[in-house]
């Protein structure tokens, strides 16, 4: 299993770069994940976002795809890709360190 | 003396309704199915329709003839449900009390979600064959269209019968080269995921298959605007595809209804629901069928169709006073068409994905490969819907759970995937 530091802290992630045990997470860890997809300062929009993952995945197992993140985090889906412009749903999950939203069959 | 209501005469609606009616008495239970219109549309045949391979009216039944006697059939459209009161209240301001509720809706087509889809060019330019009216009028279309570049677009998932866009991709190519101009048509299938399937070796072997037939393939495309008159398609991070003729996939959502009913809907209008028992998470008597549910399978008629035993006993156990034990394993089963008279069949469930090897055993259909048999098979599928699948029947020795004998299971998963 790889593992990455972030924050001083090593943390179990899968071989996309997700963590694999989001209890793992801390917000301090939030700035060097973004880093990494090219995001080089996190905004209080972005952290709206990240915050709202969060929330979401506790509430409900799964992180929300783009479309119902449009529709109920406050962003627009066209804000969400300034924001996150390697696709929302999947970086804004990463840097909240939850799976990878499961894609819909 | 109990009353069912079930929401939507469609393909998952008329099959529970029809099961249920066999399952319980008379006497004890009375069914209600409840719909804005009586007309039943066959939708695996719409994808024929813009080829000419299917005649429009010969598609669609009255909703109401499909049901058993003994199932009542209303006409009216729904303004909500209220959970706490369980009843339905009807757009007319009638209320309709239940015992137990199944939501049988489906989905629905949204393309004004998406910025610039039913502006300039809709249904000139720019069409879908998801409706009837749609796929009548993409005809007209293609007969007329001499050349050029045919975007087939996906908006975003979920979507109903996920590989029909593929389909579509397939017997257009098959259509361009019978008609003798293949070579002047650039084809090109645009998806938001990133890659033609959503599941691996399923994705492998469609790709391959995009591949022969030269159909381009633009992966991880969020569409975010269409623009009709400039033939463009413009991703939310501002790439872009052109097009002379746009068929496209609009956005789906579940009905206007569920969201004008608090508790029982998600931000889509989808209900969520336990993927295995179909039981809503709202209230414990109310049902989910179909492609009404928020659960992680396709939305697809072959789902409903495995569905339905699950629901119907599961609703029986219910009103009987037992535990909902009955378990739906995820199963699918579809025929991919893929042009000049052959198809590929897929069954998968939850765990399992698709597979090769052969369906429903050892000996069979194909799975995961072209053949004729697999094309026949779909063409006879028709026949299946409205004479076993809506009354509520079995088909023969295509059973609710997924098959594991004759498909090519990797070891560890033989044991796993076995009848229990």
């Amino acid at each position: 299993m790889p593992t990455a530091t972030y924050a001083g802290t090593e943390v179990a992630v899968n071989d996309e770069g997700f963590l694999t045990d989001p209890a793992q997470w801390r917000e301090e860890m939030a700035p060097q994940i973004a880093a990494a997809e090219g995001i080089t300062e996190l905004t209080e929009r972005h952290w709206q976002v990240i915050r709202f993952m969060r929330h979401e995945y506790e509430a409900k197992g799964t992180g929300p795809t783009v479309r119902v993140l449009g529709k109920t985090s406050g962003v627009s889906v066209r804000e969400l890709y300034q924001l996150f412009p390697k696709g929302p749903a999947k970086i804004a999950a990463k840097t909240a360190g939850i799976p990878k939203p499961r894609g819909c069959i | 003396m109990k009353r069912i209501v079930v929401l939507g005469g469609g393909t998952g609606g008329t099959l529970v309704a029809n099961r249920l009616r066999r399952l319980l008495d008379g006497d004890d239970a009375e069914i209600v199915v409840i719909d804005s219109d009586d007309a039943h549309v066959y939708q695996p045949g719409l994808l024929f329709v813009p080829f000419g391979l299917a005649r429009p009216a010969s598609l669609v039944r009255p909703r109401h003839r499909q049901l058993r006697p003994g199932v009542d059939f209303r006409q009216a459209a729904v303004d909500r449900v209220d959970l706490e009161e369980n009843e339905v209240c009807l757009a007319d301001g009638t209320q309709v009390g239940y015992d137990v509720l199944v939501i049988a809706t489906g989905a629905q087509l949204v393309p004004e979600e998406t910025e610039g889809l039913t502006g300039p060019g809709w249904m000139e330019k720019v069409f879908t064959f998801y409706t009837l009216d749609g796929a009548v009028a993409l005809e007209k279309a293609l007969a007329g269209f001499a050349g050029g570049r045919l975007a087939v677009a996906v908006m975003d998932m979920p979507i109903k019968c996920p590989v029909a866009p593929l389909e579509f991709c397939f017997l257009a190519d098959a259509y361009f080269a019978r008609r003798g101009i293949r070579k002047d048509v650039e084809l090109t299938f645009v998806t938001p995921l990133d890659g033609a399937f959503t599941k691996p070796a399923c994705n492998r072997e469609l790709s391959g298959l995009l591949k022969d037939k030269g159909v381009g393939l633009v992966t991880e495309f969020n569409t975010g605007e269409v623009d009709g008159p400039g033939g463009r398609l413009i991703s939310f991070d501002g790439r872009e595809v052109p097009f002379d003729l746009a068929v496209v996939i609009p956005l789906h959502g579940g009905q206007a209804y569920v969201s004008r009913s608090p508790g029982l809907g998600d931000a889509l209008g989808f209900v969520p629901a336990d993927q295995q028992t179909l039981r809503s998470r709202a209230k414990p008597n109310v049902f989910v069928i179909g492609d009404a549910a928020d659960v992680p399978a396709s939305k697809a008629g072959s789902v409903a169709h495995f569905e339905g035993d699950i629901v119907a006993t599961n609703i029986a156990g219910y009103l009987a006073g037992k535990p909902a034990d009955a378990r739906y394993d995820g199963h699918a089963n579809c025929f991919i068409e893929s042009g000049h008279r052959k198809a590929l069949l897929i069954d998968f469930n939850y765990d399992t994905e698709p597979l090769t090897g052969h369906f429903p055993g050892r000996v069979g259909l194909p799975l995961l490969r072209q053949s004729r048999l697999n094309h026949l098979g779909k063409l006879s599928f028709r026949w299946l819907y409205w004479h076993l699948l809506l009354p509520g029947r079995d088909i023969p020795a295509v059973h609710s759970r997924m098959p594991a004998a004759g498909k090519h299971l990797p070891p560890a998963r033989r044991a796993a995937a076995s009848p229990r």
